[in-house]
C-alpha cells in the first residue's frame, strides 16, 4: 500500500472571473519511506499539492489518501515544515519542540514514563539538529539555518510518518543549504519518514529525492517524473557527476519549456532599438 | 579605520546619556519657552499662568481643596471604564479575528459605532444609566471600547497562519489552536493595543465628567473654566498628562517582564 496515494486530485480556487485551476487531475503514488521532491515553475500548484496532503487546504475532486485513509483535515500523522515565521517565539527553543507534547499534555493524564520518554526524544532531537547550546534561547535569538533545524525538530517530535516540507531552505545561504540538505537526509534515514518536499531549486531536489515530479503550471498537472539515478547514501561530491548534471539540465531545460514564459525576442529588440534611441 | 556613524546619521545611534540630554531638552524647552512668554507681561496672567502660579495652585489645591480625591475618582473612574471595555473587547475581538462569521456580522457594525461620536452619547446614558458613577463610566467605556475592538480584532488577524497551521498539523484542535497559539501569538500585540487605547480612555475623562459630576480632575477643569482659574486648568491637564504617562510606562514595564523574547535584542 503506498503511504501516500493522490488520484485525480483537482483543485478550483474561487469561482467566477476569480476561478483559478491551481490542479487538475494529479495522480501520484509515494510508497513508504519514500523522499519525493517537486518543482516546476512558480504557480504551478506544488505548494498547494502539499497543503491538500497535509489537509490545510481541501480539494474540489479526486481523493487523497494518507496511509490508506482519506485526508480529511490536518493531522499528527502527517507533519509539516514551513518556510517561514512557523515557530513560536514566544517559548524557548526546547519548549518549542515539546510543543505536541504539551498539546497531549493537556488532554490526557499521562504517566510519568510517557513524560520521560519524551523528554528523552526531545534531547534526541536536539543533539541530532546540533542544538544543544541552543535549548533555551528564544527563536529571534537564532540564525535562519537554526530556526529551521527546530521547525524540523518540532515536527519530528510526535513521530509523524509523513513528513512534509514546503521550501524549507528557501530563505537560507548556499552553504547553510548545504548542511542542512544533509541534515535532512540523515533524519530521513534514521526516522524514517515519508518524505514530500517542495522546491525551487533543481540541485537541491535531485539531491535529496528518490523521484523528482515536475509539475506544470495552467492548470497545475503533474508533467513528468524522474527516478533519480544516484546510489541512495548521497554525498556531496555527487553533484558534480555526469548524470546527476545531465539529469539537472533536463529538468531545468523542461521547467522553462513549461513554464510558458518563453523570452520574447521581439520585445528584447524593441527595448534594445528604444535603449539605443 | 571605520567610524562610528553619528547620532544623525539616517536611524543613526544613541547612545543612554544622549537620549537623556535629548528627552531633557524637550521637555524644558517648552517650560522654558511657556515661562518667558508668562513673565514677560506680553500676555495677562488670567490667560497664560506661569509655572509658579501654576505650581502653588497645585500646593493649594492639595493642601485645602482635597486634589488626592480629585484624583482618585478620576483614576477610578478612567480604570473602570477601561477595564471594563477591555474584558469585553478581548474576547470580542479574538472571535472576530479567528471566525470569520463572527467578523462579518460584528465588524462592520462596530466599524459604523466607532464613528458615531461619544460625546453624542451623553444626553441618551444620561436617560438610561442615570446621573450616577455608572454614567461617567459608561461614557469613557463608548468611547474606547468599539475602537478596541477593531484594534484587537486586527492583532489577532496578524498572527502568521504558518503558526497556527503548525499547531494543526501537530493535531491541535481548534479550541487548542486559539488558546495556545492564536492568544498567546497575539498577547504582546493585544497588550500594546490596551496602552494606546487607555490614553483614549483619559481623553474621555473630560467628556465623561461633563455629566453632572461633582468632583474629579476634568470636572474641576470645567469648574475652574467658569471662575477664570486658569491655573488650576493648567494644573488639571498636566495632572491628567502626567498620570497618563506614568499608566504608559507602568504598560511598557509590563510588556518588557511579559514578553522577555521580544526585548532581547535592541
Ligand atoms: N488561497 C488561494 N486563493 C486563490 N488562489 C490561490 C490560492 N492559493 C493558491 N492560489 C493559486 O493557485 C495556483 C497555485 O499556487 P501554489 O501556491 O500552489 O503554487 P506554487 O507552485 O507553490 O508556486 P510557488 O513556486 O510560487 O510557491 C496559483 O495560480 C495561485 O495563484
Ligand atoms: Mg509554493
Amino acid at each position: 500500500m503506498p503511504k501516500i496515494s493522490i488520484q485525480h486530485v483537482g483543485k478550483v480556487f474561487g469561482e467566477g472571473s476569480h476561478r483559478v485551476e491551481a490542479l487538475k487531475d494529479v495522480s501520484l503514488d509515494i510508497a513508504d519511506n519514500e523522499f519525493v521532491t517537486f518543482v516546476g515553475a512558480s504557480g504551478c500548484g506544488k505548494s498547494t499539492l502539499l497543503r491538500i496532503i497535509g489537509g490545510l487546504e481541501y480539494h474540489t475532486s479526486g481523493e487523497v489518501l494518507a496511509n490508506g485513509q482519506p485526508v480529511a483535515g490536518p493531522g499528527a500523522d502527517r507533519a509539516m515544515v514551513f518556510q517561514h515565521y512557523s515557530l513560536y517565539p514566544w517559548l524557548k527553543v526546547m519548549e518549542n519542540i515539546k510543543f505536541s507534547r504539551r498539546l497531549k499534555h493537556g488532554r490526557e493524564d499521562i504517566t510519568s514514563a510517557e513524560v520521560e520518554a519524551a523528554s528523552g526524544r526531545a534531547d534526541a532531537l536536539l543533539s541530532l539538529m546540533g542544538l544543544n547550546a541552543a535549548a533555551n534561547a528564544y527563536p529571534n535569538q537564532l540564525s535562519g539555518g537554526m530556526q529551521q533545524r527546530v521547525a524540523i525538530a518540532r515536527a519530528l517530535m510526535g513521530r509523524p510518518e509523513i513528513l512534509l516540507m514546503d521550501e524549507p531552505f528557501g530563505a537560507l545561504d548556499a552553504q547553510t543549504r548545504e548542511v542542512m540538505h544533509d541534515l535532512i537526509l540523515h533524519v530521513h534515514k534514521l526516522e524514517k519518514p515519508t518524505l514530500a518536499f517542495v522546491t525551487h531549486d533543481v540541485e537541491e531536489a535531485i539531491y535529496l529525492a528518490d523521484r523528482v515530479v515536475l509539475m506544470a503550471p495552467r492548470p497545475g498537472r503533474i508533467d513528468t517524473i524522474y527516478e533519480v539515478p544516484l546510489p541512495a547514501e548521497r554525498e556531496q561530491d555527487m553533484k558534480h557527476t555526469p548524470e546527476f548534471l545531465r539529469l539537472k539540465k533536463e529538468i531545468l531545460a523542461r521547467i522553462r519549456e513549461t513554464s510558458g514564459m518563453k523570452t520574447d525576442q521581439g520585445m528584447l529588440d524593441q527595448l534594445n532599438m528604444e535603449a539605443a534611441s | 579605520m571605520p567610524s562610528r556613524p553619528g547620532m544623525w546619521a539616517i536611524r543613526g545611534p544613541l547612545s543612554r546619556n544622549q537620549y537623556w540630554l535629548f528627552a531633557a531638552l524637550g521637555l524644558l524647552a517648552p517650560l522654558a519657552l511657556w515661562w518667558l512668554v508668562s513673565s514677560s507681561a506680553l500676555v495677562d496672567k488670567v490667560f497664560l499662568p506661569g509655572p509658579v502660579d501654576v505650581f502653588n495652585r497645585l500646593v493649594t489645591w492639595y493642601m485645602d481643596d482635597d486634589l488626592t480625591s480629585d484624583i482618585g475618582i478620576s483614576v477610578y473612574r478612567v480604570t473602570a471604564g477601561f477595564a471594563l471595555s477591555a474584558i469585553i473587547a478581548l474576547p470580542l475581538g479574538l472571535m472576530i479575528g479567528t471566525f470569520r462569521p463572527v467578523q462579518a456580522m460584528l465588524e462592520p457594525l462596530t466599524d459604523f459605532i466607532r464613528y458615531m461620536p461619544a460625546v453624542a452619547f451623553i444626553p441618551l446614558v444620561m436617560l438610561w444609566v442615570g446621573i450616577e458613577e455608572s454614567s461617567k463610566i459608561s461614557i469613557i467605556f463608548i468611547g474606547t471600547f468599539f475602537q478596541m475592538v477593531l484594534m484587537m480584532a486586527e492583532d489577532v488577524r496578524r498572527v502568521p497562519l504558518a503558526q497556527i497551521e503548525a499547531a494543526q498539523t501537530m493535531g491541535a484542535t481548534r479550541g487548542e489552536s486559539v488558546r495556545l497559539v492564536i492568544f498567546q501569538s497575539a498577547k504582546p500585540a493585544l497588550l500594546d493595543t490596551l496602552r494606546v487605547t487607555m490614553g483614549w480612555a483619559w481623553t474621555y475623562l473630560v467628556v465623561a465628567e461633563l455629566v453632572a459630576a461633582n468632583s474629579g480632575l476634568g470636572y474641576s477643569i470645567l469648574k475652574a473654566q467658569r471662575f477664570l482659574q486658569t491655573d488650576k486648568i493648567f494644573v488639571g491637564i498636566l495632572l491628567i498628562g502626567l498620570i497618563g504617562l506614568v499608566m504608559d510606562q507602568l504598560f511598557r514595564l509590563a510588556h518588557r517582564k511579559a514578553f522577555p523574547w521580544l526585548h532581547l535584542r535592541s
